[in-house]
């Protein structure tokens, strides 16, 4: 087995690709959803967010995919929810520098937590879209122009 | 050679350097044929020959150089009209590759032919390259397009095929082999029932010519086309073939050099088939490697590599059955089918698979095989996919099996 392969699936990312958290569909007031998908591979993610003046109150997802797009949906839920929009919108670019290797902000990452150990996706370029997803999904839903669907493609 | 000779077969893949190497400390194994096909010696060597002796522009040149390359380009169409059976090298003509010739046949056919409410009739089953086109098309006429439904067994639905066959069916266009269940279709019943109510056939032929002896005036079908790539050929060069009479009625798909006879500042006249659908420098190295592509497989006998590759195919299918929680789409066991196993796994997603095999060595490929509509007939989002061919070997696919159980291991 070689190094790059555990580095990508450490037991955290596969633990939460086999238990995703907050798992689930989110509806009513100050509720937004965005679809996210990946046409390279087929992938597909729901992203709800409930927004309580400008603070992520709740988010949570549904969908199919791969370990790495699952693992970081469910462990960007986690460490997203109770967040300002704002916040939001830092996080994902630092976390975008985390996976993609480029840009990188070292001193912001701490606020990242286990979301680090996708840094593995650096060495598998093919697979920074799975990583990136939800992301995207979240961007689109709290960013200044909300649509209700997004791809990697773009 | 008859069908119980075999080449030898070690000796054969030997001819591939490209699968002599070692990925992340494993023998290469390629099982992504289905996608493109590894080149042997024979002809990357004439590849080198062509820019290193031959290299010129064809057709109108009077020197030396252009002589050959005319030679060698014109020699190659005749290989390829041989190789499917056509009546004369006229009805070839060179494109890309399949997609470009289905966009060819679309644009060119299509256009002038079809009206407001006539049918264009598809599959469930088919390439993006055989749905995309067409849909242009439709929407440049205003005809529908219908597609034949799959049986839960990857088959076309024949019952459904006998309604769809109206008389508002102009052209019925299918795969011959799917790239995604390996369903091998009955194209030979298929073009019969559709020339029966007046539609035109398109058989696309890109996982068939390269595996299987294919005769299109004894299947019946009105046009064929093949990629190059995918019969140890390089890519960027395929063939379209057609019916003369039908050639001759359609108006070219683009204009330039090449394909004209008179030119005027406001109208030009064009050439006969096949140059009046090569506009423009055609892909000259493309279809003379092409032309020794086929002469490399006919060395080994079309009868051959399918009796090769329909073994290995079988066997892969009887070993995949001792993965757990793995499941082939597709012709049940037994069945008649391509070189190819697509399958699911419970325990890892197409795209962790593939990612876990490649670290041992073994190419696949994981996705929707560019088969959308069939992932969402079947409701995957996407499969992994074993496809074969003469140079692989049983010993593969062992190595294939235990990787497999390994992988249930580590994400089970």
């Amino acid at each position: 087995m070689n190094e790059e392969l555990r580095e990508l699936y450490q037991s955290v990312i596969l633990d939460h690709s086999r238990k995703p958290r907050n798992y689930g569909e989110l509806h009513g007031e100050g509720c937004l959803h965005v679809h996210g998908d990946n046409p390279s591979c087929g992938d597909e993610i729901d992203v709800f967010v409930k927004l309580n003046s400008d603070r992520i109150s709740e988010l949570t997802f549904t969908g199919q995919g791969c370990a790495i797009s699952q693992a970081s949906a469910s462990m960007m839920t986690q460490k997203l929810k109770g967040r300002t929009r704002d916040e939001a919108v830092e996080l994902a670019a630092v976390f975008r520098g985390v996976v993609t290797g480029e840009g990188r902000k070292l001193d912001k990452e701490e606020p990242l937590g286990d979301l680090t150990l996708l840094e593995g996706v650096q060495q598998f370029p093919a697979r920074v879209k799975c990583a990136m997803l939800a992301w995207r999904a979240l961007e689109q839903a709290v960013g200044n122009t909300p649509d209700s669907s997004v791809t990697t493609e773009e | 050679m008859t069908a119980s000779s075999q080449p030898d077969w070690t000796q054969v893949r030997s001819q591939f350097p490209a699968l002599a190497q070692v990925i992340h400390d494993r023998p290469l194994i390629y099982f992504d044929n289905a996608a493109t096909s590894q080149k042997p010696n024979a002809v990357l060597d004439v590849l080198q020959h062509y820019y290193q002796c031959d290299n010129a522009n064809v057709h109108r040149g009077l020197h030396e150089l252009s002589n050959r390359a005319t030679e060698a380009y014109e020699g190659a169409r005749k290989k390829i009209a041989r190789y499917i059976g056509a009546a004369s090298e006229e009805e070839i003509i060179f494109t890309r590759g399949t997609t470009e010739a289905i966009n060819l046949v679309a644009q060119s056919w299509g256009r002038k032919n079809l009206r407001a409410g006539d049918v264009v009739l598809l599959t469930e089953m088919e390439h993006h390259s055989n749905l995309v086109p067409w849909q242009i098309v439709a929407e440049q006429t205003g005809a529908i397009l219908k597609h034949v439904p799959v049986t839960d067994d990857g088959l076309l639905d024949l019952d459904q095929l006998e309604q769809l066959l109206t008389e508002e069916v102009k052209l019925f266009s299918f795969v011959h082999v799917s790239n995604s269940l390996g369903t091998i279709n009955p194209a030979k019943e298929l073009c019969a029932k559709a020339k029966a109510v007046g539609a035109l056939t398109f058989l696309d032929g890109a996982q068939s010519a390269g595996h299987m002896p294919v005769d299109v005036r004894d299947i019946g079908c009105d046009f064929y086309a093949l990629s190059g790539h995918k019969m140890c050929g390089p890519t960027g060069i395929g063939a379209l073939w057609g019916k003369k009479s039908l050639l001759d009625s359609m108006p070219p798909w683009q204009g330039g050099g090449e394909m004209i006879l008179k030119v005027e500042l406001t109208r030009s006249t064009y050439k006969p088939v096949p140059a009046r659908f090569e506009a423009g420098t055609p892909d000259i190295s493309g279809a003379i490697v092409l032309g020794a592509a086929v002469d490399y497989l006919e060395s080994l006998g079309r009868d051959q590599i399918w009796a090769h590759d329909s073994e290995l195919t079988r066997y892969a299918l009887d070993r995949l059955t001792e993965v757990k929680g793995l499941r082939v789409l597709g012709p049940p066991r037994g069945q008649q089918r391509g070189a190819l196993a697509a399958f699911v796994m419970d325990s890892a997603h197409p795209h962790d698979l593939v990612t876990f095999a490649n670290s041992h060595g073994l190419a696949l490929r994981g996705g929707h095989h560019c088969t959308q509509p069939l992932m969402r007939r079947f409701r995957v989002p996407s499969t992994s996919r074993a496809s074969f061919y003469f140079y692989n070997t049983k010993q593969e696919i062992d190595a294939m099996i235990e990787i497999l159980h390994e992988a249930n291991k580590f994400f089970g």
